[in-house]
C-alpha cells in the first residue's frame, strides 16, 4: 500500500522535473526577443482594440510606434493627447499634438420633418439599401436609418432613437475611433473639435439639392440661401453646391448664424438656454442628441 | 429534346400578357428627360446648352471615351434644363430636358421605312456608324455595342448568336419586335455577318415564342447560313453564357467573354437598332418598352423615345390601378423597382412592369435551412447560400475566392429560397465590395 503511494509520488515528481527542465531548455533554445518597450508601450494604450489609429489593434500599434522613426503621423484617438505624451516619453520620440474630436452627425431629418415616400424591403443595412437606392425619403444625402453606425461602435456611444429613427452619439462615451464614419455610406457622420465644454455649431444637413427640392424633400434641409455666410464676421461659413458648412477652427461660436437659419437646419449643442426662453431639462444636457437643439 | 444549357435554372410563370399586343406608336411625350449616363461605362459629355435648338437625332452628348456611347436627341424641341433627374439607379444623375417641339413635323415622320435588303458600307465603315448612331447592348445590360464588335485581329471567330430568347417573364419587347421586324432583323444579321467577316449565325428563341421561329423559317434562305434554334423554356437562358452553352455546347471560361470561344452574341433589338443606323441612318433615339402588369387596363408594346417619363407611359395604358405597389423597371427577375414616376426610359428599359399588393411581397427572411435549392438552380454552379454569409459577415477575401464576381445576378437564388433569405442582395453587396477591395489593392 505505502510502496504504491511511494512509486507514484516519485513517478509524477520526475516526470515534473522532466517536463521543467525540457520546457526550460526549449525556452532557451527557441527565444523569441522582443523589445520590452513594445509591452510598455502596450500597457499604456487604452486595450480597446477599436482600429481608430489605422492599426489592427493596440498591439499592433505599439509595435508600430516603436518601430517607426517618425511618429508624428500616428495617434490614438482614444487615449488622445494625454497617453501619446506618455508614449513620447517612454520612447524618447516627438509626438504631434491634437485637439480631441467627437463625431457629429450631420443630418436631422427625422421621421417627422422628412416624409417617407418609398419603402424599402430588403436587409436592413445601410450599406445595401444605400447600393440599391437612395433611401425610402427623397433626400439621397440624408441618413438611411438602418443603423451600421451603431452596430460597428465599439464603445456604446451610439444608439437609434426610435422616435425620429436616427442615431444618436453619446458625447461623453465617443473616443472619436471614426468607426462610424467609415461604416457610413453617406459620410453624415464628421469628426469634429470637442470644444471647452462640449459647445459646438455645425450644419445639420448634406443636402446638396437645390432650395425648393431640398426643403420638398425635408423640412430642416439646408436649403443654401447663404444666410448664415453673409451674417458670420469671421468668415467661417463656407458655401458649396448649395450646401453651408462651417469651419470648426474658424468658428467662434457666436451662434449669430442659428438665428438666422430659416430652416433650423445649424445645429449649436449644449450652449446654456438663452435668457428669454425655458430652461431644458437637465438630464439631457449632457447627452448631444439632435432633438437637443434649441430652436432659434 | 430541345437545347437548353444543363446546369440550374428556373422556370417561373411567365405571364407573357402583351405576346400578342401589335407594338404601338406611343404618343409624343411632352418633355423628355435623357440621362448621359444610359450605359455601361463613362458618362457622355453633355454637348448642347440651355434654351438650344435640337434636331431629332442630332448628338446631344458626345461619347465620353471608348467605353462610352454617344446620345442623340430623340426629339426636335429646345433644350429647356441640364439638371439631375432621379433615374433607375435611385439616385439624380445629369440629364438633358429637352421639351419637344409640337409643332416640328420631323417629330412625327413615320419610322416605318421600307425594307432595304443591299449593303452598301464597307465593314470599316459599318462600325463606325455603330459607334456614332449610340447603339448598345438593347438586351438590358447596354454594353456598347462597338466594343463587343472591336475584335482585335487575329481572334478565331465562327458563330455570330442572336439572342431573342427573352426569357424574363412579363417582358414581350423582343418577341413583338421579331414578329414584325423579322426581314429587318435578317437584314441586320446579315450586316453584322459581313461587317465582322462570320459565316455562321444563330437566332436562339425560346419554344414559348413558336410564332417568331416561324416567321424567321419561312424568310430565310439556305443561302443565308443563318440558323434558327428553338430552346427549351428556360430562366436565365439569356444570359450571354447560358445562351452559348444551350446553342454550341461550349463553356465561356469565368471572367472570360463569349469572344474567348469564337461567339459573338447579340440581342434582337440591338441587330433592329443596327439595321435602322446602317440602312436609315436613323440613331438610337427610340425602342420597344412593354408595358405591362396584371391590373393595367390596356397592357401592349409600344415604341418609346428614349428620355420619356414613365408617367406618361402608364398614362397610355389607363393610369396605375388603385392598389399598386411597385413599379419595376426591366422584368419581375432582373428588373429594378423605381423610386418615383419621373424616371425616364433609357437604351436599357425593355419593360416597365406595374406590380399589385399581393403579388409585391418578399417575405419575412428566416434563416437557411439549409435545403440546397440555391445551389441546385444557380445558372453559374456557385454557391449562393455561402456567398451571402461571406458578404454578411464582410469576407470579402474568401468570398472572392468562391468566384462572387461570376455571378449574373439572375436572382433564381432568392426566387426558390423558401426561407425568402435576400440571397441576391447580399451577393451584390458582396460583389461591390470585392470589386472595392480590388481597386484599392491596385
Amino acid at each position: 500500500m505505502s510502496d504504491s503511494v511511494l512509486y507514484s509520488v516519485l513517478l509524477l515528481a520526475s516526470l515534473g522535473v522532466v517536463a521543467a527542465i525540457m520546457l526550460y531548455v526549449v525556452s532557451k533554445k527557441f527565444y523569441v526577443f522582443e523589445n520590452p518597450l513594445i509591452a510598455e508601450v502596450e500597457e499604456l494604450l487604452p486595450s480597446a482594440n477599436c482600429g481608430g489609429c489605422g492599426s489592427p489593434g493596440c498591439k499592433a500599434f505599439a509595435e508600430k510606434l516603436v518601430n517607426t522613426e517618425d511618429i508624428s503621423d500616428l495617434f490614438c484617438p482614444v487615449g488622445g493627447n494625454e497617453v501619446m505624451k506618455q508614449v513620447a516619453a517612454v520612447l524618447g520620440k516627438e509626438v504631434a499634438e491634437k485637439d480631441p474630436t467627437l463625431a457629429v452627425l450631420r443630418c436631422q431629418g427625422g421621421c417627422d420633418v422628412r416624409p417617407k415616400t418609398t419603402e424599402y424591403q430588403g436587409p436592413r443595412t445601410c450599406a445595401i439599401s444605400a447600393m440599391i437606392y437612395s433611401g425610402e425619403t427623397d433626400c439621397q444625402y440624408g441618413c438611411l436609418g438602418d443603423g451600421d453606425c451603431v452596430n460597428v461602435c465599439k464603445f456604446d456611444a451610439m444608439y437609434m432613437d426610435e422616435s425620429t429613427g436616427l442615431p444618436v452619439i453619446i458625447t461623453d462615451k465617443c473616443t472619436s475611433c471614426g468607426a462610424c464614419v467609415e461604416a457610413c455610406p453617406r459620410d453624415i457622420i464628421e469628426m469634429r473639435p470637442k470644444h471647452k465644454r462640449d459647445l459646438k455649431i455645425f450644419v445639420g444637413c448634406l443636402n446638396e439639392d437645390k432650395a425648393g427640392i431640398a426643403k420638398k424633400a425635408c423640412d430642416v434641409a439646408c436649403i443654401g440661401c447663404s444666410k448664415c455666410q453673409d451674417i458670420c464676421p469671421k468668415d467661417a461659413v463656407l458655401m458649396v453646391n448649395n450646401l453651408a458648412y462651417i469651419d470648426p477652427v474658424i468658428c467662434t461660436l457666436c451662434r449669430k448664424c442659428v438665428e438666422v437659419c430659416p430652416t433650423n437646419s445649424i445645429i449649436e449643442t449644449n450652449f446654456p438656454p438663452k435668457k428669454v426662453k425655458k430652461v431644458e431639462s437637465e438630464s439631457e444636457a449632457n447627452v448631444e442628441s439632435i432633438n437637443l437643439k434649441t430652436d432659434a | 429534346m430541345l437545347k437548353t444549357f444543363p446546369k440550374g435554372g428556373i422556370h417561373p410563370p411567365e405571364n407573357k400578357i402583351t405576346s400578342s399586343k401589335g407594338i404601338k406608336k406611343m404618343t409624343l411625350p411632352k418633355v423628355v428627360y435623357v440621362p448621359i449616363s444610359q450605359h455601361i461605362g463613362i458618362p457622355a459629355e453633355i454637348t448642347v446648352d440651355v434654351k438650344d435648338k435640337v434636331e431629332i437625332g442630332q448628338v446631344i452628348a458626345k461619347s465620353g471615351g471608348f467605353m462610352s456611347s454617344n446620345i442623340h436627341s430623340p426629339v426636335a424641341g429646345t433644350v429647356t434644363k441640364l439638371d439631375k433627374i432621379i433615374d433607375t439607379s435611385g439616385y439624380k444623375k445629369q440629364c438633358i430636358v429637352i421639351r419637344t417641339d409640337l409643332k416640328d413635323e420631323s417629330n412625327f415622320t413615320d419610322t416605318a421605312y421600307p425594307l432595304k435588303t443591299t449593303i452598301t458600307l464597307e465593314p470599316k465603315a459599318i462600325l463606325q456608324k455603330i459607334n456614332d448612331s449610340g447603339i448598345v447592348g438593347l438586351g438590358g445590360a447596354t454594353f456598347p455595342s462597338h466594343v463587343k464588335l472591336s475584335i482585335k485581329e487575329g481572334t478565331k471567330l465562327d458563330h455570330l448568336i442572336i439572342n431573342g430568347v427573352e426569357c424574363e417573364p412579363y417582358l414581350t419587347a423582343d418577341h413583338r419586335l421579331m414578329l414584325e421586324k423579322a426581314e429587318e432583323i435578317i437584314v441586320g444579321i446579315k450586316i453584322l455577318m459581313f461587317a465582322l467577316h462570320i459565316d455562321k449565325a444563330i437566332i436562339g428563341i425560346e419554344n414559348n415564342k413558336s410564332d417568331a421561329i416561324e416567321t424567321f423559317k419561312k424568310i430565310i434562305t439556305k443561302d443565308d447560313h443563318i440558323k434558327i434554334a428553338a430552346l427549351k423554356v428556360k430562366y436565365p437562358q439569356g444570359g450571354e453564357k447560358q445562351l452559348v452553352r444551350a446553342l454550341l455546347n461550349r463553356e465561356v471560361p469565368k471572367n472570360g467573354l463569349p469572344l474567348d470561344v469564337g461567339v459573338i452574341v447579340h440581342n434582337v433589338g440591338t441587330i433592329f437598332a443596327i439595321y435602322q443606323a446602317i440602312q436609315h441612318n436613323i440613331p438610337l433615339i427610340e425602342r420597344v418598352v412593354t408595358v405591362t402588369g396584371k391590373k393595367l387596363e390596356n397592357p401592349s408594346n409600344y415604341w418609346v423615345k428614349i428620355g420619356t417619363p414613365i408617367t406618361d407611359l402608364v398614362n397610355e395604358v389607363g393610369g396605375l390601378p388603385e392598389d399598386t405597389r411597385k413599379i419595376v423597371n426591366g422584368g419581375p427577375m432582373m428588373g429594378k423597382a423605381i423610386k418615383n414616376m419621373d424616371v425616364p426610359v433609357t437604351k436599357g428599359t425593355s419593360g416597365i412592369l406595374v406590380i399589385s399588393e399581393d403579388e409585391a411581397s418578399r417575405g419575412e427572411p428566416k434563416n437557411c435551412i439549409r435545403c440546397g435549392e440555391c445551389v441546385d438552380v444557380c445558372p453559374m454552379g456557385l454557391e449562393p447560400h455561402l456567398l451571402m454569409n461571406l458578404s454578411e459577415k464582410g469576407m470579402y477575401e474568401k468570398a472572392s475566392a468562391e468566384d462572387i464576381m461570376t455571378c449574373i445576378e439572375c436572382g433564381s437564388c432568392s426566387y426558390v429560397c423558401p426561407s425568402h433569405r435576400p440571397l441576391l442582395d447580399y451577393i451584390r453587396f458582396g460583389k461591390n465590395s470585392v470589386k472595392k477591395m480590388n481597386t484599392s489593392k491596385n
